[in-house]
């Protein structure tokens, strides 16, 4: 890749690469660090701001994973809490209610048994018109969140208990005794605007215990990043040219020898697979898991995540994501109105600034032009109307 | 279908001059009670420029869509390179070796000229998604293909100086090279334009004849729907004429230009029954 | 089974009701989707608001357990005005404010579903806090009869007891399911004849068909709309007048799933079909009650849901395709 790039002049304007890395390098220290902050005006002071934190990280590999169904394959997806609650349950299933096996070895399979699910999902109903599938995958959210409050298997209306959490560094003994942590790390405390060490709080490095939520958060930000250079490499591949090709003319691609149907539904495998991921590590949290976790609201709410954040956009994304999450957390004395203020911000979203918060670059680009060509263009598009028309055979 | 990625494409795929590479062989199309097309047979030969014309309603995009496996014949059929092309799905009749363009322009307009071409390329790539994932030298190799391949195409059309503009954003006359170059970048053996010239004015016509030979000239088989009819004269070497979903001559274009069917037909003559 | 078999005249009939109910609230999704090509998700609480408007006309006129059946029948018209009035009003609010600024910007569809999704969300809470902004406007006191307990049910104040009239097999059939269903198809009636015969309707028929032609010619697609959204809004006072009769309770969130059921029913039938969602809501609702008696009430849901899947996949364009703009005059 580099090879190509580098011997064209056109990419000029690039940030050179050290400063580049070292920018990335410090981002990626001050995400790791934020739990132990407590930076002022910031965290959340209602709510365990790390949980929070843990929170919006779940919820950006949610919106990562919507991002390539709905963003990069153009599949409204609106039962993506179908995939998020297989996920979960799958761990539920096989740590706690009928198994015991441990959470490393339960996460591959919860993945893959989402997976599955998005393919069966997938197969029959990707043929079917795009609107269509919006409904027909609220559907199937429905279902999913049904079949776990009518299923005593599933552990019905009550949920599952006692999900174990991921193995702590150096392992807990066997009977439930804690040892001692590799090391701790101490907490910052403020003064006004004076930052000094907090010598009382203290997180225990990869600890996962109940109270504190920082080496949870520090495990789904791993997973966010992992995800993220997956979602760069991908995108940037023939797979992410064929999903593009896809959205923005399917007739076309197709004839381009793009097999539109096969990347549609690995667009929905892959999201479900992430989508799976993120349900896994919400189920160890939480340690429980019920059939309201997963109303068909949350669905919405992760399309919104996703719309609010500029679709197509990982960046825009992720930002939505945090933003559905963090707002709420940070306004709980309005917690009655959360919602209320939630909806009217989506309309004002859609229509102020309908392309997201940090719209594709390229849509923002294009847009300007694609105005100007509209006009000109509603004439013709009737003509190729008979070329379209697809054999009854 | 695997295909090895030559690092020096050759651009004259299977080259016996003269064989036919498609047949359309005796094919008769019904729309419920609307015969289309009427016992048409002709073929394309490798290496030429084959006009495909008629006046409006004649149903040459019906044969075209028969020719690029978009609608089955009800009865006669459509053969490749000796293979039947119906029931095929489309982008393995790509894969095959039939590129085609579109009357009305349909590129991927949020993506760049370069990435339109690549979609092209990528047709013959192998890259899957754990391959993208860890970047395997084979991968690697593929997407370097691919962008020297549609950089060489663009050059081909004359708009690499826009490779990296939207497609949305070029003038309208790139944008039909830009489909032309797209095209090309599946390596067709077969390379169908349907109305090309469509909304040029005289000038931009003459580059487009002079593209056409080039692209003929760099070795591949080229099909042209045109009902322009001095453009058609201009660029291919046999023409094909059809009316009411029957073909009614074929032939040079001299001969074409003599023949008392096609003028009846142009012109709108009422008894040109018996003409074929 | 055996249940299934015993009560098949009834699951039948009442299921009838069911889906007279859904088909109504289907045509506003039906409508809108045909005309403007946008699942207007926020349909969902333009009914819900005419439930609550039955409640308040009930309690408006100091309403008591008991009412003869003359006072019943004055209050059930002068609630089924009110609540199309509200149901059209909450419509047309909708049609204004969060969909003719994204139509005039000829935005995408995903966000003109976004926006409806934000005001689905804002109406149905705003439902849900009406005791804290009638609070904020110093008018707690006075309406304490409407806003008080406003995250909990709300029921009519009167029961409303059903008298059988004849018998279908072994299934006495009552006042409210005949009242429920005779309702629905001449409301149906009405509105198809409305769109085949008016002027208004031949507009929006020519707006579904291609809207740059419509406004070619003459036809004032703002104006399309807002009868669309306004037909659709009244179809689901009246379908939420019928909704109080037969089930009697409502919520803020009860347009919630009532919502996706009745889209549910527009996308069998033929999205954008008026004659579909009748269908698409009758065959939904007798399919609900059918397959709870088989496998149990708690799958009610599910059969809808596995409904809509097979019925996509042998017949994409639903049972009876999609065509307002092809319905013919």
């Amino acid at each position: 890749m580099s090879a190509a790039s580098s011997t064209r002049p056109k990419a000029k304007g690039k940030v050179p690469k050290p400063p580049k890395a070292v920018i990335i390098a410090i981002a990626v220290v001050f995400f790791y660090a934020l739990p132990l902050l407590h930076l002022p005006i910031i965290s959340t002071p209602d709510s365990d701001f790390a949980g929070v934190l843990f929170t919006m990280a779940i919820y950006v590999i949610v919106a990562l994973g919507l991002n390539v169904v709905v963003g990069y394959a153009g599949l409204l997806d609106l039962g993506y809490v179908g995939f998020y609650a297989v996920g979960a349950y799958t761990v539920a299933m096989l740590t706690s209610a009928h198994g015991s096996l441990p959470f490393l070895v339960v996460l591959p399979i919860a993945v893959v048994v989402a997976m599955i699910s998005g393919v069966i999902l997938g197969a029959p109903t990707l043929r079917v018109r795009g609107d269509y599938l919006a409904i027909v995958t609220l559907g199937f959210g429905e279902i999913i969140r049904l079949a776990a409050t009518n299923s005593d298997w599933l552990g019905g209306a009550r949920g599952v208990s006692k999900i174990p959490a991921p193995p702590s560094i150096p392992p807990n003994k066997a009977d439930g005794t804690v040892t001692d942590p590799l090391f701790e790390i101490p907490h910052i405390k403020w003064d006004g605007i004076i930052p000094s060490i907090d010598d009382e709080t203290k997180t225990r490095f990869l600890k996962f215990g109940v109270l504190d939520a920082a080496p949870y958060y520090w495990m789904a930000l791993t997973v966010v990043l992992v995800v993220l250079i997956a979602d760069v490499l991908i995108k940037n591949s023939r797979v992410g040219r064929a999903w593009e090709a896809t959205r923005e003319d399917e007739d076309a691609a197709e004839i381009m020898g793009v097999p539109t149907f096969r990347y549609k539904l690995l667009a929905f495998a892959m999201g479900a697979f992430v989508g799976g991921l993120a349900g896994a590590l919400f189920a160890t949290r939480q340690s429980f898991v019920n059939p309201q976790s997963f109303a068909l609201l949350l669905s919405i709410l992760f399309v919104a995540a996703v719309v609010v954040g500029g679709q197509g956009n990982r960046w825009g994304v992720i930002i939505g994501a945090s933003l559905v999450v963090y707002l709420p957390e940070r306004f709980r004395e309005f917690a009655d109105f959360r919602v209320l203020f939630f909806g009217l911000a989506l309309m004002l979203l859609a229509i102020f600034r309908p392309e997201g918060i940090l719209p594709a670059g390229r849509t923002r680009r294009a847009k300007a032009v694609e105005e100007e060509l509209i006009a000109v263009e509603e004439g013709s598009d009737t003509d190729g109307a008979e070329a379209e028309v697809k054999p009854s055979a | 279908m695997p295909e090895l990625i030559k690092d020096t494409p050759s651009e004259a795929p299977a080259p016996t001059p003269g064989a036919p590479i498609l047949e359309v062989d005796n094919v008769t199309l019904k729309f419920g009670g609307v015969t289309a097309l009427d016992g048409v047979s002709f073929d394309i030969k490798q290496g030429e420029i084959l006009g495909l014309i008629g006046p409006n309603g004649a149903g040459k995009t019906t044969c075209f869509n028969v020719m690029t496996g978009v609608y089955k014949p009800t009865s006669g059929e459509a053969r490749f390179l000796g293979s039947s092309l119906a029931g095929r799905k489309r982008f393995e009749i790509t894969r095959l070796g039939i590129a085609r363009t579109f009357q009305n322009i349909r590129l991927f307009r949020t993506m760049t000229a370069l990435e339109n071409v690549m979609v092209g390329v990528d047709a013959h790539s192998t890259t899957g998604v754990l391959r993208a994932l860890f970047r395997t030298p084979r991968q690697r190799k593929e997407q370097a293909y691919a962008e020297k391949r549609a950089h060489e195409l663009l050059e081909l059309v004359g708009i690499e100086h826009r490779a990296h503009e939207f497609a949305a954003s070029l003038p309208y006359g790139d944008q039909r090279r830009l489909e032309i170059a797209r095209a090309l970048a599946t390596e067709p053996k077969l390379l169908c334009l349907d109305e090309p010239a469509a909304g040029f004015n005289p000038a931009e016509k003459v580059k487009l004849l002079e593209l056409i030979r080039k692209v003929r000239d760099s070795g591949y088989t080229v099909l042209v729907i045109e009902h322009d009819m001095r453009l058609v004269m201009g660029v291919t070497d046999r023409i094909v004429v059809l009316e009411f979903g029957r073909k009614i001559a074929e032939g040079t274009p001299a001969e074409i230009r003599d023949n008392p069917a096609v003028i009846a037909a142009y012109l709108g003559v009422e008894d040109d029954d018996d003409a074929a | 089974m055996q249940f299934f078999f015993d009560h098949f005249f009834e699951l039948t009939i009442t299921g009838l009701a069911l889906g007279s109910i859904y088909a109504l609230v289907a045509l506003g999704y039906t409508m809108v989707y045909g005309v403007l090509q946008l699942i207007n998700f926020a349909h969902s609480e333009v009914f819900m608001y005419g439930t609550f408007s039955v409640v308040w006309v009930f309690y408006l006129f100091g309403a008591g357990a008991d009412q003869s059946t003359g006072s019943l029948i004055g209050l059930l018209v002068a609630s089924m005005i009110v609540a199309m009035v509200v149901s059209g009003g909450v419509a047309l609010l909708l049609e204004r404010v969060a969909y003719r600024p994204l139509l005039k910007k000829n935005s995408p569809k995903l966000v003109a579903l976004i926006s409806a999704i934000g005001a689905s969300f804002a109406l149905a809470e705003a439902m849900g806090l009406r005791d804290r902004i009638a609070g904020f406007l110093g008018l707690e006191g006075t309406l304490t009869k409407y806003v008080a307990g406003a995250r909990d049910n709300r029921s009519l104040p009167t029961t409303i007891t059903p008298d059988p009239l004849f018998k279908i097999g072994d299934y006495n059939v009552t006042t409210v399911d005949l009242l429920v269903i005779v309702m629905a198809l001449l409301m149906m009636f009405a509105l198809d004849r409305f769109v085949r015969r008016s002027r208004l309707g031949r507009g929006m028929r020519a707006v579904a068909q291609d809207p740059s032609s419509a406004a070619l010619m003459g036809v004032n697609s703002t104006r399309v709309y807002q009868v669309t959204f306004l037909l659709g809004g009244l179809m689901a006072g009246v379908a939420a007048t019928l909704y109080m009769i037969r089930i009697g309770t409502t919520r803020f969130d009860a347009g919630f799933i009532l919502g996706v059921k009745a889209f549910t029913a527009a996308v069998l039938g033929g999205i954008g079909n008026l004659r579909g969602a009748l269908v698409g809501g009758l065959v939904l609702g007798v399919a609900e009650n059918w397959g709870s008696a088989i496998i149990g009430t708690e799958w009610k849901d599910v059969v809808a849901f596995v409904l809509l899947v097979v019925i996509l996949l042998f017949r994409p364009t639903g049972l009876l395709g999609e065509s307002l703009g092809k319905a013919r005059a």
